[in-house]
């Protein structure tokens, strides 16, 4: 293989056909995961795959066959549960080999439940919440010091705007004014005890970001368009850092999935992956 | 209840500056951050950042160097390991600093997994170790070299003076994993011979003898040293072993001399559980070797605020106290 066929970047599309087949492509690969260990996080990987799939081709420069090209925009994902959504990103970018998530939560396996950053493509160990956003903005001190011209892309989830440290990182982030810093935090309104409303309050996100001193915008998370222009806005507006509340709904693309109760972690029998698959193929 | 007259003259912590340097015959200052400049002026990936204590743990040095490289996290410990450990992961050598107290209370699972599981290289670097502050617990370190020592990965440093905080700065700096150094800050006396040298991981064997042997780390150095001389003049031979890397730990240096001068007395500025003593404790059961220790450390109380020499003596942590316990050890 030649360098350049190493370094080759991902190809990014703003077409939001191309966005879609990606997002649908993503799913399947989290269905495959999700039925191999007959439970799990299948309704995060569902709900989050829009968004991961706008995120990793139309926004994110990286080089799928160097993972570690000192160049390249850093995806840290805060949420380490959410890892079944990132390894069907990972795969469909091409950074990890489609095969592999056949492994997932193998014994032995890298691609374990929670992303360690031992494996290709996963920038930070996230899992203990609130630690993504006070990375994140390392990151981007660091870079920018380094004359970088690289962005930094955090996904947190709502529970997680209830860890103190959640806002530690959104002062310095405004206060250093990182504006090559997004932060995409998932509404999909489930954590482990239930509803944020009813386990700890967060709302009104969009004014606490924005009081925080963040440029902020909200929008549906399976809205193709509504991100692309979220985006646009983003790259419009300098001088302060970036927040995306992005609203999602947990098992998207599988009826059975939305329509379960309770389902952080969804625990689901045998003959229901069939069902699962053809509400999926039959999705929109 | 009746007040006790004032009889003699007291000791007060009016300044919240104070440092261990009183009667010391050189001292330096703000060793820290001077030997942090001299790292910076080699190797441009250092950079340094506080959490709202630049002024007080001595990294001002560096930020009025090297205003680009210096990152102000305001009060707020997560953020700053956080982000410690973010700048690490775009190939800098961040150097952070706040107090023991803070980072190890506050900020414990960030240096955990953001730090050691992460692998990233971070430098944190810890002000008002032990009892070398006239405020009370919220502020006085007693247990961090126990709770850093529990991570896995970790390199963990106590130095002596000034000297060994100077040459403890460069190296960590050239060290690649992440660090927990405890920070003699301000006018930081000058005690070990200008001979000495500083690696990570290697006690020192500072004076030998036969008799007894101080088993010390951090500025409880500085008071053994003075213990041995004392229990020299009254003929005891005894031996100083410096250990300021608590982790990893100089097994075989301690282990040579627990076999050959079984007698111990540790020393540190620290809760005696959980540190040196402890480490000195276990290597002694794994290795299957007979010693008499006596453990010199603070207690399992919160302390009271106080003056430094006051406090020194209030929880028994004196050369005196240590030449004492070495007397106990021999009877």
């Amino acid at each position: 293989m030649s360098a350049t066929a190493i370094s080759a970047p991902l190809r990014l599309t703003r077409d939001t056909t191309a966005l879609r087949a990606h997002a649908k492509s993503m799913r399947r690969h989290v269905l495959r995961m999700a039925e191999i260990v007959g439970q799990g996080y299948v309704g995060q990987g569902l709900g989050i795959a829009d968004v991961l799939a706008a995120v990793y081709f139309s926004e994110l420069h990286t080089r799928p066959a160097e993972p570690t090209w000192p160049g390249r925009d850093r995806f840290v994902l805060s949420i380490g549960h959410y890892a079944i959504g990132l390894y069907a990103a990972l795969a469909e970018a091409g950074i990890i080999p489609v095969e592999e998530l056949s492994t997932y939560g193998a014994d032995g396996s890298r691609l374990e439940m929670s992303a360690p950053e031992t494996t290709t493509g996963v920038e930070m160990t996230g899992g203990s919440l609130g630690h993504g956003l006070t990375q994140s903005v390392g990151m981007a001190l660091g870079l920018r010091l380094q004359g970088k011209d690289a962005r930094v892309f955090n996904l947190l989830s709502d529970g997680e705007c209830q860890e103190g440290s959640t806002w530690e990182a959104a002062l310095a982030g405004a206060h250093h004014k990182l504006d090559h810093l997004i932060a995409i935090i998932d509404c999909n309104n489930q954590q482990a005890d239930g509803a944020p409303s009813k386990v700890m309050g967060i709302e009104p996100l969009h004014e606490k970001w924005a009081a925080f001193g963040w440029h902020t915008q909200r929008v549906s998370g399976h809205d193709f368009p509504a991100l692309l222009a979220a985006f646009a806005q983003i790259r419009a507006t300098p001088g302060k850092p970036h927040a995306i509340v992005v609203d999602t709904l947990m098992g998207k693309g599988v009826k059975a999935f939305e329509d379960r109760e309770k389902n952080h972690f969804i625990r689901v029998a045998p003959e229901e992956w069939t069902l699962a698959n053809r509400q999926l193929e039959e999705s929109a | 209840m009746s007040t006790a007259p004032v009889t003699a003259p007291r000791g007060v912590t009016g300044n919240i500056l104070t440092s261990d340097a009183a009667g010391a015959a050189r001292t330096e200052t703000a060793p820290f951050g001077h030997a942090l400049v001299r790292a910076g002026e080699k190797d441009t990936r250092i950079v340094g950042l506080t959490a709202d204590l630049g002024k007080y743990t001595d990294i001002h040095v560096f930020a009025d160097k090297f205003p680009t490289r210096f990152f102000q996290m305001g009060m707020a410990e997560q953020s700053l390991i956080g982000a410690a450990c973010g700048l690490a992961r775009t190939g800098l050598v961040p150097f952070a600093t706040t107090y023991c107290v803070f980072a190890t209370r506050r900020a414990y699972d960030f240096i955990a997994i953001g730090a050691a599981l992460g692998r990233a290289n971070v430098k944190i670097i810890a002000g008002l170790p032990g009892l070398t502050t006239g405020y009370g617990g919220t502020h006085q370190g007693i247990e961090d070299l126990a709770l850093m020592r529990s991570i896995p990965g970790l390199t963990v440093i106590d130095p002596c003076d000034a000297t060994e905080t100077a040459q403890a700065t460069a190296a960590i700096a050239q060290h690649d994993g992440p660090v927990y150094m405890r920070l003699l800050r301000g006018v930081v006396p000058v005690t070990l011979e200008a001979s000495y040298k500083f690696e990570i991981g290697q006690a020192r064997l500072l004076v030998d003898g036969a008799d007894v042997a101080f088993i010390s780390t951090g500025l409880m150095t500085t008071r053994a040293l003075e213990a041995a001389r004392t229990l020299a003049a009254s003929g005891v031979k005894a031996a100083v072993l410096h250990v300021s890397t608590l982790k990893p730990f100089d097994r075989a240096a301690v282990a040579a001399l627990l076999a050959r001068v079984p007698r111990i007395v540790t020393a540190e500025n620290h809760f005696i559980t959980g540190g040196l003593a402890s480490a000195v404790a276990d290597l002694a059961v794994d290795e299957r070797l007979s010693i008499r220790l006596k453990r010199v450390g603070i207690p399992d109380v919160f302390c009271e605020s106080g003056s430094l020499p006051y406090l020194a003596e209030r929880y028994g942590m004196t050369a005196a106290h240590l030449a004492t316990a070495a007397q106990e050890v021999l009877r």
